[in-house]
């Protein structure tokens, strides 16, 4: 598999309030093969799964997920977070393998 | 009732049977930093226990939210809340998600903090079998709730196709 990121899906306000409490939901498209499932000839396909989702906000964890192959395909994550100063936000999903997608939004406090 | 086909299908092959087992498997322990001396082998008990570590849970402060009848066992909405200030000093660290009829036992770990402002976490998971799910929540002061939910499954996530 090439080292080609996977698609991403960012849901969360361009704009906020100091103090607000802002949802933000995120969905990479993913496989998330469990290792478990067996091919027509009979052989197990090898498991390939994201197995570590990680957000900053001005460079401080504000969500991570360890995720494993009882995770759906497409993972899914919705959390929230605490609006602070304008600043980047970024979301890196790493496979097995260590491969990375990552996505950066800005938040703009108003 | 048949048992799912992925249910113990691991733990009856030899690693060198998996294409490229024995670097997937080194990767996967890799990626487990918190696991790290924890073979996960289905057991929900054992690991809780690992969890748990010697502390007591406490039933309660965690609401785990799935439906009662998941047709798809590939695709469970999930919604964990857990009742906790998310101040500075009082603040949810980690959620773990634990089922013991799946083929591995731990679903996922949810790590939070004071910056999380709620404690909620919302996600999608596969359930291989009828089964109850666990949420166990690892506060900032070390003690660890926990709240469950029963799930009847109708379609496993373990048959082709998903």
């Amino acid at each position: 598999m090439a080292d080609t990121p996977h698609p991403t899906r960012i849901s969360m306000p361009a704009t906020a309030k100091r103090g607000d409490i802002i949802d933000i939901k995120t969905l990479i498209q993913h496989e998330m093969e469990t290792g478990y499932r067996r091919d027509a000839n009979g052989r197990v396909i090898p498991r390939d799964i994201v197995a570590h989702f990680e957000v900053r906000y001005l460079d401080e964890i504000i969500f991570a997920a360890d995720t494993f192959a009882g995770v759906s395909a497409n993972p899914y994550f919705a959390f929230s977070t605490i609006v602070g100063d304008s600043g980047p936000v970024t979301f890196t999903w790493t496979d097995l393998a260590g491969r990375k997608t990552v996505e950066t939004r800005t938040l703009t406090v108003t | 009732m048949p048992q799912p086909s992925c249910t113990r299908i691991l733990p009856t092959l030899s690693r060198r049977s998996v294409v490229a087992g024995a670097t997937a498997a080194a990767l996967t322990r890799s990626a487990w930093p918190a696991a790290a001396a924890f073979e996960d082998d289905g057991n929900a008990t054992a690991a809780i226990a690992h969890i748990a570590a010697g502390r007591e849970i406490k039933p309660g402060r965690v609401k785990l939210v799935l439906p009662e009848l998941a047709e798809n066992g590939n695709v469970v909405a999930l919604s964990v809340e857990v009742e906790s200030a998310m101040t500075a000093t009082d603040f949810v660290k980690t959620i773990h998600i634990i089922a013991g009829q799946n083929p591995l036992a731990i679903i996922a770990r949810y790590h939070l903090g004071p910056r999380s402002g709620r404690a909620r976490v919302q996600s999608t998971i596969r359930l291989a079998t009828t089964q109850t799910v666990t949420a166990l929540a690892e506060m900032s002061d070390g003690t660890l709730w926990s709240g469950t939910m029963s799930v009847l499954v109708t379609l496993s996530a373990c048959l082709d196709g998903g």
